[in-house]
């Protein structure tokens, strides 16, 4: 690229009038003809649209006419066109960061009425760019590669979706998964909303290609222990935990769960949301994936004490049991991640008032999930602790959302879910179902309807936050029932409704580790604790790092269909990297002057991208150009004044505050 | 007459460490002696202010001139040491950046005044008496310097050439400072004679200082019995080590003292205050408002730590009335 920037600065000078937009308050001829009495313009004038293609051309033109070596817009903001006049600078010869936007629409004419005030403003404005301009150096944009594979962290229905879109993409996907088998929180559900598709049917496909797939390259029962490196090139660090059994034989056959010479299940069954039992060796749930058991080494006497008959042994077939396995650390390179973590449903315990822990009866809505699905603890059936069937239900909306003791925020699926939810019992027990609510949010395709279609079916709305689940009765009609006590503010006045059972919809809270996750990634969260998308309309699956992509309920609540879409575009995203195979570099970025630095290590534990590291031959910071983002928190920060970012050293800084005051 | 090259020393609000700084050459003051005759130097020898006017203009090689600039009798005596010198020093942080006097600078001369001559603890003074600049006294009329409304550092009155920093300048540099005199062999006009990095490039125990130190709370030196090896940050006293110019082999830091930052910044920084401010900020564990207030509370005087020689060189100045 031909550079002229030697010698003195002879800089050309643009005022853009925005149609009305500036021109109407800002009286641009005086601008310009102030702009050409300044030292170093040798041409300056004022056009109706700097970024149309004949503005474009006039820097193009003026460029090689009067052998300029800076250009300055003043116009809109940078956000909008430094680059469009960047590129016209560079076709006119120019170093494109030889060039500097002055924004006098958003910080001048649109907030200021029409006179010399605001011309004033501008002209100081104009000042402080010329003056800076003339420092401005030519810079060069770099690029850096992006490595082709794909790190998909958690394997609930965000994480499977991505990982299935990116690997029928041709691409080489790492799926890490915390838990001993894929599916999250959908592999516990019995039907899904409002179409009431059975959630295994519409699940359990996907999550056994995710295992066929060969692109594929599923870790459960793993977690992500380090992440180095920076967009296209992450160097990742998974750790592998012992499952006590070899992959690659176990078949799930389950012999070894038959055999444990626990006869009984005495184990709390996560899976089943505590309402069940299992054994120390157990397969989650049957399609678990992959279809391999695990080993709770807090349970089994072998792995405990080393003292077990080891029955199960004798069982495998296929010695697929491995007593002494370690964990293993894995070491991957990728050039982009997809974050799908999830979330955690809220702990019904925090409101005592509602009962759940104290009172016989009262459930979460988890628990219901796993009671109505066949494959669940009662087989389907919906029961009371005594076996019986309830005859009135009453599911409380809201639990541990739209609370400012809890969690502000809309948990957005519980409405739904526990419409569901009432669909289903009342199929299944006929029993009488109260819904208590504060608002119905119904806003996706069909949810409106179903709630239609509920009312139609004789479910009860009542439309009262509950102040208390009790049972201590009144009447004889609430002895040995759960009494429901609500103001019904449509009715006006405080009811007491008996029922047997309770539900209690719990909201979504983010996962309890997404600060240390997010911490890992190196992305941010919101102050509730949800990740952080780059833009809330348009980035809405991209993060402040780049490369690193968020999806599903890690990201806030939302529901099913709302979180595939999400995959899908996070998936999308990264696919949009890596065919592009490289990514251009920012050149506004910082770098150390090792002669000056003192090797204070002030700077390194700063820096949001972890970009610095140190020399320890040389006893200096260094910092990696292809992960900084020129935030600048170092060159403040550095004691000695000895790291220097492009295109905000001291000097342009300095001249600019010079130029606006003088 | 002697045609040894003429040097000349003189002090300002100074405290009198800077002339000690100079005995402190031990024997090297006998090379400095021999080689050189000192014509001025009003807190060792008796010389006049009338002996000075007397010389011609430059006829003096290099006058080393410490303490900060305050009263207009201090101004008189920089300007008129600028026009007899060829050379002239700006010698230890007084001279240099303001230095501990500059500290003044947080209030005006007004406050100073009513605090020192009404409303301090030791002070008797029912009329209210204040010093004037004209007075007369069993007729004869009475002059006394007035003092100025801040403040300044010697090259914020008068044409510097170089600096010698700290509080007082190590015998080390001064000493290469007059071999360089001598010689001839001065670096570009305006430059501070000291290395231009921080003091944790001269520090031994740079090595020991942990990348991430997020300190929860700030110790001064009195509160603990500093570990001998360890980086003093790293301990919790406020070192300014980092933000500190080197040169003075970070002999605090090998007495187990933290660097107090009298060597003033290096070049590149514009403010050495704010500059500290900004680098210990950084080292603070706290993100919430309370968890930093209480680690900043270890730090009960901030412009007395962060700008200890140097409020008259602070982007801000000084308070004025």
């Amino acid at each position: 690229m031909k550079t002229k920037t030697n010698g003195e600065a002879r800089i050309g000078f643009y005022v853009c009038h925005c149609g009305t937009n500036i021109a109407g308050v800002v009286n641009v001829a005086a601008v310009a003809e102030y702009a050409g009495k300044l030292p170093g313009v040798v041409v300056s004038r004022d056009y109706k649209y700097m970024c149309s293609d004949p503005g474009q051309e006039l820097i193009q033109t003026d460029i090689k006419e009067h052998n300029l070596n800076r250009v300055v817009v003043a116009s809109c903001s940078p956000l909008l066109h430094e680059h469009t006049f960047r590129t016209a600078c560079e076709k006119g010869g120019l170093n494109p960061f030889c060039f500097q936007m002055v924004n006098i629409r958003e910080h001048d004419s649109w907030v200021h009425d029409p006179g010399d005030p605001a011309t004033e403003k501008a002209k100081a404005l104009v000042r402080a760019a010329v003056k800076r301009v003339a420092l401005h150096k030519p810079l060069e944009v770099k690029r850096t590669r992006i490595h082709p594979d794909v790190l998909v962290v958690g394997g609930g229905i965000a994480g499977i979706q991505a990982a299935l879109t990116l690997a029928n993409g041709s691409q080489n996907v790492y799926l890490v998964e915390r838990e001993p088998t894929i599916g999250g929180h959908m592999a516990k559900f019995d039907k899904t909303f409002p179409t009431l598709d059975c959630a295994a049917c519409i699940l359990t496909p996907k999550m056994s290609a995710v295992a066929a797939h060969p692109n594929i390259k599923l870790w459960t029962y793993s977690e992500v222990v380090k992440v180095d490196g920076f967009v296209g090139n992450y160097k990742v660090q998974v750790r592998r935990n012992p499952r006590y059994v070899n992959e690659e034989l176990c078949v799930g056959c389950a012999k070894c769960v038959d055999a444990c010479v626990y006869k009984e299940e005495k184990f709390e069954d996560e899976f089943n949301e505590g309402l069940a039992k299992r054994k120390p060796v157990y397969l989650p749930f049957p399609q678990a994936t992959p279809p391999v058991v695990v080993f709770d080494p807090d349970a089994c006497i072998q792995l405990k004490t080393g003292k077990c008959k080891k029955s199960c042994l004798e069982a495998c077939d296929r010695d697929a049991i491995i007593f002494d396995q370690k964990p293993e650390t894995k070491e991957i390179e990728v050039g982009t991640i997809i974050l799908a973590t999830g979330f955690r449903t809220f702990d019904a315990g925090r409101l005592p008032q509602y009962g759940y822990g104290t009172l016989p009866n009262v459930y979460t809505s988890l628990q219901i999930e796993r009671m109505v699905n066949a494959s669940g603890p009662t087989d389907g059936h919906i029961m009371l602790k005594d076996g019986s069937k309830p005859k009135a239900v009453g599911i409380i909306h809201c639990i541990g959302s739209r609370d400012n003791r809890t969690n502000r925020w809309c948990s957005r699926v519980c409405c739904m879910y526990s419409m569901k939810l009432a669909h289903l019992i009342k199929q299944h027990t006929g029993a009488e179902v109260f819904n208590f609510y504060i608002d119905i949010r119904a806003p996706g395709k069909g949810y409106e309807e179903f709630y239609e279609k509920l009312q139609e079916e004789g479910v009860h709305f009542i439309r009262g936050r509950v102040a208390e689940v009790a049972d201590w009765p009144l009447t004889k009609e609430e002895e040995g029932k759960l009494i429901i006590r609500v103001e019904d503010t449509l009715a006006g006045f405080v009811r007491r409704i008996p029922v047997d059972m309770v539900v209690l919809a719990t909201g979504l809270e983010p996962q309890p580790d997404a600060q240390e996750v997010r911490r890992l990634f190196n992305i941010s969260c919101s102050t509730e604790g949800w990740f952080l998308e780059r833009h809330p309309k348009l980035a809405p699956v991209s993060t402040f790092t780049d490369g690193i992509f968020i999806a599903g309920c890690c990201q806030g609540p939302k529901d099913i269909p709302d979180t595939v879409a999400q995959a899908g575009a996070a998936a999308g995203e990264a696919l949009s990297l890596i065919n592009a195979g490289f990514i251009e570099l920012e050149p506004n970025t910082s770098y150390v002057v090792a002669d000056d630095c003192s090797g204070c290590k002030t700077c390194i534990p700063l820096c949001p991208y972890n970009a610095i590291s140190r020399d320890e031959e040389k006893k200096k910071a260094v910092i990696n150009e292809a992960i900084c983002k020129g935030c600048g928190v170092c060159v403040a920060a550095c004691p000695s004044g000895s790291i220097v970012q492009n295109l905000f050293t001291d000097d342009e800084i300095f001249s600019e505050i010079e130029a606006v005051l003088g | 007459m002697s045609t040894k090259p003429k040097i000349g020393f003189y002090w300002c609000a100074s405290c009198g460490g800077c002339e000690e700084s100079v005995v402190d050459l031990a024997e090297d003051v006998l090379m400095v002696t021999g080689a050189v005759d000192i014509i001025f130097w009003p807190c060792a020898m008796d010389f006049k202010k009338a002996d000075i006017e007397a010389m011609p203009d430059k006829s003096i090689v290099a006058t080393l001139l410490n303490g900060a600039i305050r009263s207009s009798e201090q101004e008189e005596m920089a300007h008129l040491l600028r026009r007899k010198s060829q050379v002239l020093i700006a010698y230890g942080s007084c001279a240099h950046t303001g230095g501990i006097p500059s500290l003044a600078n947080q209030f005006t001369r007004e406050q100073i005044m009513k605090f020192v001559y009404e409303d301090a603890p030791t002070m008797v003074n029912d009329q209210k008496t204040h010093p004037q600049p004209h007075s007369r006294d069993n007729g004869h009329e009475l002059e006394i310097p007035v003092l100025r409304n801040v403040v300044r550092a010697l090259d914020q009155v008068v044409d510097v050439d170089y600096y010698i920093p700290g509080c007082p300048p190590t015998p080390k540099l001064l000493k290469e400072a007059v071999l360089a005199l001598l010689s001839g062999k001065l670096p570009p006009k305006g430059t501070v004679l000291a290395p231009d990095h921080a003091v944790c490039q001269e520090c031994l125990r740079n090595d020991s200082k942990p990348q991430d130190i997020s300190l929860t709370e700030f110790k001064r030196p009195h509160e603990i019995i500093a570990d001998p090896e360890k980086c003093l940050l790293a301990q919790g006293l406020a070192c300014m080590g980092p933000a500190t110019r080197g040169g003075c082999d970070a002999v605090c830091i090998k007495g187990n003292m933290p660097c107090t930052g009298c060597f003033g910044p290096v070049s590149r920084v514009h403010d050495h205050g704010a500059k500290i401010l900004s680098y210990l900020a950084s080292t603070a564990a706290g993100k919430e408002e309370d968890e930093i207030s209480a680690t900043l509370a270890g730090i009960p005087d901030p412009v007395g730590t962060f700008y200890r020689y140097g409020l008259a060189k602070c982007l801000l100045r000084g308070k004025v009335s």
